[in-house]
């Protein structure tokens, strides 16, 4: 029963978190603004999933002795999170580089130094 | 080395389900083996390194994950969350080098950076010099501390 109330507090918190994620595609005005909300508030949502997951396996296996599928859950669900942490990142770093050698600038920016840089070289050296 | 002993732990880890065969182990030797020998040509340190497996690394690595990063994450995501509402940003991107050398440790950091909410990596030249998109600067010219807090010392310790 408590560890229903546990568990269903970080699967809401991690539900909130990615719904926030959702609403910054309409909030933020381009391309790289969204991408701070659309990437990382839902991986910040993600791993409070993970982490209500994680609480879940490790209780019931210590709770029912000798269930080895709940460790099982336990070490899948923590590898996923591991391979998250890396390719979320990795990713959102692609597509923002990509977004940003195809011209498309940050608008509205303060300043853009990587465009200076760029226009400085004379065009998109690779 | 490490690339060997990670591969080979995670086939382990996503195959074992209760007990240990001998033909798990098997399959998992020999596919870590054709990784690592694959990957070594691309690895600096060459195959039979240790450095990667350092426990004293890791330990710190472990520190940093749970301490300073996960302490820089919440904070940043509270933050994206209440500019999400109110709208007030302040977009722009800027750059700072981070004097690392080596690729992991440009990585880690890189990593650690666009994983934050709030600032994300566009692009790293041949120096290091990182080009960071913010969401909210306060000046043209932020320092290091402005942009990620202490993760760049914890790369350079962890690292280099």
């Amino acid at each position: 029963m408590v560890l229903g109330i546990f568990v269903g507090l970080l699967l809401l918190v991690g539900l909130v978190f990615n719904c926030l994620g959702v609403a910054s595609m309409y909030r933020f005005p381009d391309v790289y603004t969204r991408m701070h909300g659309a990437t990382k508030c839902t991986t910040f949502g993600t791993l409070f999933t993970i982490f209500g997951l994680l609480l879940y396996s490790f209780v019931r296996f210590i709770a029912v002795e000798g269930e080895s599928r709940f460790m099982v859950l336990f070490i899948h669900v923590f590898i996923a999170g591991v391979v998250l942490m890396i390719s979320n990142p990795t990713g959102a770093h692609a597509l923002a580089r990509a977004a940003h050698r195809s011209k498309t600038l940050p608008e509205p920016a303060l300043v853009d130094v990587l465009e200076e840089k760029e226009r400085h070289k004379g065009g998109i050296a690779a | 080395m490490f690339v060997f002993v990670v591969s080979f732990c995670t086939y382990l880890l996503l195959s074992w389900s209760g007990k240990l065969s001998v033909q798990e182990v098997t399959i998992a030797f020999s596919l870590a083996a054709v990784i690592s020998f694959v990957t070594s040509s691309s690895s600096r340190s060459g195959f039979w390194s240790m450095r990667g497996l350092s426990p004293f690394r890791w330990w710190n690595f472990v520190r940093y994950v749970f301490g300073p990063f996960a302490v820089g994450l919440a904070q940043a995501n509270l933050d994206v969350a209440k500019r999400l509402i109110t709208g007030d940003i302040n977009p722009g991107i800027v750059k700072f080098n981070p004097r690392l050398k080596t690729d992991m440790g440009r990585m880690m950091l890189a990593n650690s950076i666009t994983l934050t909410p709030g600032t994300l990596t566009v692009d790293i030249d041949d120096d290091g010099v990182f080009y960071i998109h913010v969401l909210s600067l306060r000046s043209e010219n932020p320092s290091e501390e402005d942009i990620c807090g202490p993760f760049g010392q914890w790369a350079r310790r962890i690292l280099e």
